[in-house]
């Protein structure tokens, strides 16, 4: 079976470092920026960035109601920080204007951990990721204030939930692609692989 | 799962979250900002970042005098106005200055040559700080020496305050032949060519290795206009600030979001051509060529 096709939001953000991720996982990446580049993937990843800088762009050059919509319909998406506040249905404290593209039943709190000075390594157990924890890289990171019942917590750090998944849709408030472990991407491939 | 699985103890201020919070910026634009107000409209036009500082290059060219660390006050109220980091400029060498802005709470210290300079010898040792660091370059060795010292993010040198993009080009230009000449090096030729650039050997392999720096690179200096933003990201920036360029323009709310887009769909000249629309005036802007080398910013720090 060929390789699946996965696109990284590419409006702003560290999109080179997920493009590599999804390279060593044996997915076909590719950077998107336009609504009709969206009918050429079978996964999304939105990438960590500054959410109010990528919200503005998707509204400004119309990614945002269609990529609400193949969300809603069912495409694998995977957002790392930024990207996990995209995925949000809720922010508690948006910015004037602010809207994600929601996904996952889920209240998120920005910059929750702190300034650029408290952003921190720790290491951070994943369900469903084995051979031990990943190098959890937090950075202004968010976290999840609360979830609905169909949301499954799949970490926290601290007392606060760092990741989670619905369905096909999965996020974390640190970066997996900063690091060489590229374990949250290959189970990203997999959920992409297992729709399409 | 539970949260006594996290074996050891957090880290804050590794070289990883460090050079990891530039990497978030990429593909955006970083704008000087003097007052709450101003940062309100950067962010809302899609800043990735704000530059707080008292007087824009143009200005500070104008007033002459010693340029220095802003007013605590007015940074502290642009951290309060907006949710984007908030960077903050100190002398080069003025590591107090940076030392006052760490507990500010600064997200970026930018050790810049647009103030006077504090060291005629010495940059600030920056791997000393929690706050990361980016400094300006000219070339590929003096980049490589801000890394040595604790930079986590490298920009041009371009003459600020001037409108002009000419030096920044340069800069880039430079810094990019250089890598490409790297690359081209084997193992024997790479300690004669880090004792040419006058950096650190480790450092000067890792560049030849990965075929670019290993922190993120932006353009800085005389963007004035959509289309010079996406010229240097043509050129190889992955992100650009502009200074006097946005707020001593005639519509800064208009020519701050069209930066903005001209620098994500910079390869697209439909979109550049769109944003370049009825923007009013550019700032005036001042030629190179007739500046006095005493005037030159990019001549400070070495």
């Amino acid at each position: 079976m060929s390789n699946p096709v996965i696109g990284v939001l590419a409006l702003q953000g560290d999109v080179r470092e997920h493009l590599v991720a999804l390279a060593v996982a044996d997915a076909t990446a590719r950077p998107v920026r336009r609504p009709e580049e969206l009918a050429e993937i079978d996964g999304l990843v939105i990438p960590g960035g500054e959410s109010t800088t990528m919200s503005k762009l998707a509204a400004l050059f119309g990614m945002r109601e269609p990529l609400r919509e193949r969300i809603a319909d069912g495409m694998p998406v995977y957002g790392t920080c930024a990207g996990l506040i995209m995925l949000a249905d809720k922010i508690l404290d948006p910015r004037s204007g602010q809207e994600t593209f929601g996904g996952i039943d889920m209240i998120v709190r920005r910059n929750a951990f702190g300034r650029q000075n408290e952003s921190f390594e720790a290491q951070v157990e994943i369900a469903g990721i084995e051979d031990g924890p990943v190098e959890g890289v937090f950075i202004r990171a968010p976290w999840v204030e609360s979830v609905g019942a169909r949301t499954e917590v799949l970490a926290e750090h601290d007392g606060h939930i760092v990741a989670v998944r619905q369905g096909n849709a999965l996020a974390t408030s640190f970066h997996p692609e900063l690091t060489g472990d590229h374990r949250v991407h290959r189970l990203f491939t997999e959920m992409v692989r297992a729709v399409r | 799962m539970s949260s006594t699985s996290n074996f050891q103890a957090p880290e804050t201020g590794t070289a990883r979250v460090k050079r990891g919070m530039a990497e978030q910026l990429k593909g955006g634009v970083i704008m000087d900002v003097v007052n709450a107000e101003q940062a309100k409209i950067a962010e809302d036009a899609g800043a990735v970042a704000v530059m707080a500082l008292e007087r824009v290059p143009a200005d500070i060219r104008k007033d002459g005098g010693v340029a220095r660390m802003s007013d605590p006050n007015m940074i502290e109220e642009i951290i309060e106005a907006v949710s984007i980091p908030v960077m903050a400029k100190s002398r080069i060498g003025h590591f107090v200055e940076a030392q006052v802005l760490q507990s500010l709470g600064v997200d970026y210290i930018d050790e810049s040559e647009v103030l006077t300079p504090a060291d005629e010898v010495n940059h600030s040792d920056k791997w000393a700080f929690t706050t990361p660091f980016v400094c300006g370059a000219t070339n590929l060795g003096e980049a490589l020496r801000r890394i040595a010292e604790g930079a986590a993010m490298i920009r041009s040198k371009g003459e600020a305050g001037t409108g002009n993009v000419v030096e920044a080009v340069r800069h880039l230009r430079q810094i990019k032949n250089e890598i490409a000449k790297l690359r081209g090096f084997d193992n024997n030729e790479l300690y004669a060519a880090a004792k040419e650039l006058r950096a650190p050997y480790e450092i000067v392999k890792e560049v030849a290795e990965l075929g670019k720096l290993p922190v993120v690179l932006f353009s800085a200096g005389g963007v004035a206009t959509p289309a010079d933003a996406a010229l240097m990201r043509q050129l190889g920036a992955e992100g650009v600030f502009v200074g006097s360029g946005i707020f001593k323009s005639g519509d800064p709310a208009a020519r701050a979001a069209a930066i903005v887009k001209a620098t994500t769909f910079y390869d697209d000249p439909k979109i550049i051509a769109d944003a370049s629309r009825n923007l009013g005036e550019a700032m005036v802007g001042i030629n190179c060529d007739t500046l006095p080398e005493t005037e030159r910013y990019a001549n400070r720090g070495w």
